[in-house]
């Protein structure tokens, strides 16, 4: 959704077909829809981007993931990096908040990157059903900061990835 | 699986609470989510709500009104009041009404979820705790008798029946399980509890002089026998007789009682006169009696004819969930006796109690105790108030303890390391399921070095 670099997307979808073996596609450009934005915070409602998506779903999807380039909040929150519906059809995620220069670092496209892939495996999880996990080094570690972000491994820990295994069961490939 | 933790979100504006339930889903938690006070009243009796988190201002009943009504029904149910608009008036207000938190939107993520997870850990605390003191209750008494171990509590039970009865009962345990203790029990338990509870150490004294004792003895039947007197089961009279160490007794002395036994009646010391028995026995020995048979020491029909019914204490070293129990039953005991004013005991002083193998039984638990209650100085009984005796049995079955789960961690540590932290082929090393692998890992703390020199 809006202005992803078009490289990086499709070195995401590689890594999420490889990673999980189900078939990855990427949709067209869907965008930003204009009545999620919070003028007085200057960033997008995540819920309502959400229930966009869903709407613009293709039949055969079996879950559908956002990647946006604008920060996201919910009116309770000050921000979010992405939301999912739990065992639900879409998620979200934003890599606004993943890349370095929105801490004041220089950008560099490996560090986004990798993060980007973390946050794509963790609202996926979630779609398929996974709750956060506790264990700090699993992908499912609810992050706040992009630190935690950063200490998270790529991958699920032994437990996260049995129950998503018995979950992308039909899927495989 | 941990329980679940149910969290109720009233709030009038639909987006706000589909966003916050999804997001709290998403950490796990049981959430509804309804618009008004009334649908949230509604659904109160539904689940054990850990936490509602309720928007200020609303149509109809507004949060903290709303929060009156759920402190009514539900006052173990946390509340957090969100709102948009922070003034310090309402918060105050809020606060003071007793809710937990005050969360003006937007909130910063990580201190909701920390704000949440506390909250939820606060609760799981006090639960515990109203579930300890539940369980305290529950642990059973039977006069002077402490325990909480259901072999002790099955015991009590079948006493408190029996101790109607006159039938002869036989108590078998180690020394200082309490049996001198039930046997008082069962007297105090049955309809003879106004007559005399008789005891006799069979152990302490010889054959002849236990003769004396049990039976009695005319005036000159013996040397030195200048009065006649009665035995301990004339004395016993409508009572209980209580024959502690039976297995110690001659096989001589054995045949004797088991002549009262059959015939209820005996003679004293060289009389004539048939003396009837009204009393009720109990026996109580700390020796295998089966054991004693099979080595010709007892006699195989006075032992049926004690056996009618039979109890054995089980060692304190077999119901270690007994010792505090014991230890706080003696604290106050001797608050009492010594006039002294000790609280309790360090945790520290505890993990020794019940790290110790209790040879002696809760009678040595209570000398050891006593003994504490002396020297300390202060309200706590602390680790050096403790004299333990440092048995090389128990401290060495201790070390060992100690030892197997440190040879295991190191064991699992090097296994990792050799095969780089892999840990599907760790694990088939080690011979373990991987989920296992991941428990231990977990358990011990390990944590993968970073190896600069690979
Ligand atoms: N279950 C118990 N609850 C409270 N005190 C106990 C219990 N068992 C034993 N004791 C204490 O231990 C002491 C020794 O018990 P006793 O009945 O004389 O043991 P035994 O006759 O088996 O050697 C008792 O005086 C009592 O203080
Ligand atoms: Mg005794
Ligand atoms: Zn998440
Ligand atoms: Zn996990």
């Amino acid at each position: 959704m809006g202005l992803t670099p078009d490289a990086m997307l499709r070195k995401l979808q590689d890594h999420l077909r490889d990673y999980l073996s189900l078939p990855v596609r990427i949709t067209g450009n869907m965008p930003v829809p204009e009545r999620s934005f919070e003028r007085s915070r200057n960033q997008y409602n995540s819920t309502r981007i959400l229930r966009e998506i869903l709407r613009e779903t293709p039949a055969d999807a079996i879950k559908i993931v956002g990647i946006i380039d604008k920060d996201l909040c919910i009116p309770i929150l000050t921000f979010v990096f992405g939301e999912a519906q739990l065992g639900g059809m879409a998620s979200i995620v934003s890599i606004a908040r993943l890349r370095q220069e929105f801490h004041g670092l220089s950008p560099d496209d490996g560090i986004l990157f990798e993060r980007l892939c973390k946050e794509a495996l963790h609202e996926l999880g979630h779609n398929f059903g996974l709750i956060h996990c506790h264990d700090r080094e699993c992908v499912m570690y609810l992050s706040n900061t992009v630190m935690d972000v950063d200490r998270k491994l790529s991958i699920y820990c032994e437990s996260c990835d049995a129950a998503l295994y018995g979950k992308t069961e039909p899927w495989r490939m | 699986m941990e329980p679940k933790v149910n969290i109720l979100i009233v709030d009038d504006e639909e987006i706000v609470r589909e966003s916050l339930a999804n997001w709290l889903e998403e950490d796990g938690y049981e959430v509804e989510a309804v618009e008004n006070g009334a649908r949230a009243l509604e659904r109160l009796p539904a689940k054990d709500w850990n936490l509602a988190m309720i928007d200020l201002k609303m149509p109809g009943m507004d949060g903290i009104q709303l929060m009156d009504e759920i402190r009514k029904v539900r006052p173990d149910t946390i509340v957090i009041i969100m709102t948009a608009y922070a003034t310090v008036d309402t918060a105050v207000q809020a606060m003071k009404k007793g809710a937990y938190d005050y969360i003006v939107k937007p909130f910063n993520p990580e201190d909701l979820s920390i704000t949440i997870r506390k909250i939820i850990e606060h609760q799981k605390l006090v639960k515990e705790n109203i579930y300890l003191r539940k369980e305290l209750k529950k642990q059973y008494r039977l006069h002077d008798m402490v325990s909480k171990n259901h072999k002790m509590i099955e015991i009590f039970e079948l006493i408190k029946t029996v101790a109607k009865s006159s039938s002869t009962v036989l108590v078998q345990g180690e020394s200082g399980t309490g049996k001198e203790l039930l046997s008082r029990a069962i007297h105090m338990e049955s309809p003879r509890r106004n007559a005399p509870f008789v005891t006799v150490s069979c152990a302490a004294l010889t054959e002849s002089l236990l003769e004396s004792e049990l039976f009695g003895h005319e005036k000159g039947a013996f040397t030195g026998a200048d009065q006649a007197r009665s035995g301990k089961i004339e004395l016993a009279k409508d009572g209980t007789l209580f024959l502690d160490e039976i297995g110690d007794i001659s096989l001589k002395l054995q045949m004797d009682l088991l002549r009262v036994l059959e015939e209820k009646e005996f003679r004293r010391v060289g009389g004539t006169q048939l003396i009837s028995v009204n009393s009720r026995i109990i026996a109580a020995t700390n020796r295998e009696l089966t054991k004693a048979i099979e080595e010709e020491k007892f006699r195989e029909d006075l032992y049926y004819r004690l056996n009618v019914i039979s109890v054995t204490l089980p060692p304190l070293r077999e119901r270690k969930e007994d010792v505090p129990l014991l230890v706080e039953h003696f604290l106050e005991r001797f608050n009492i006796e010594m006039g002294k004013n000790v609280e309790g005991i360090a945790e520290s002083a505890m993990r020794l109690l019940l790290d110790y193998g209790w040879p002696g039984n809760a009678r040595e638990l209570r000398n050891v105790i006593e003994r504490a209650m002396v020297v300390t100085k202060g309200k706590m009984i602390l680790e050096a108030d403790l004299s333990l005796p440092q048995a090389p049995g128990v401290s060495v079955s201790d070390g060992r303890g100690k030892s197997l789960s440190e040879m295991e961690k190191e064991h699992i540590r090097r296994i990792l390391k050799e095969n780089r932290w892999n840990i599907i082929r760790s694990a088939q090393v080690l011979g373990i399921d991987r989920v296992t692998l991941y428990n231990k890992i977990r358990k011990y703390e390990l944590k993968k070095e970073t190896v600069l020199n690979m």
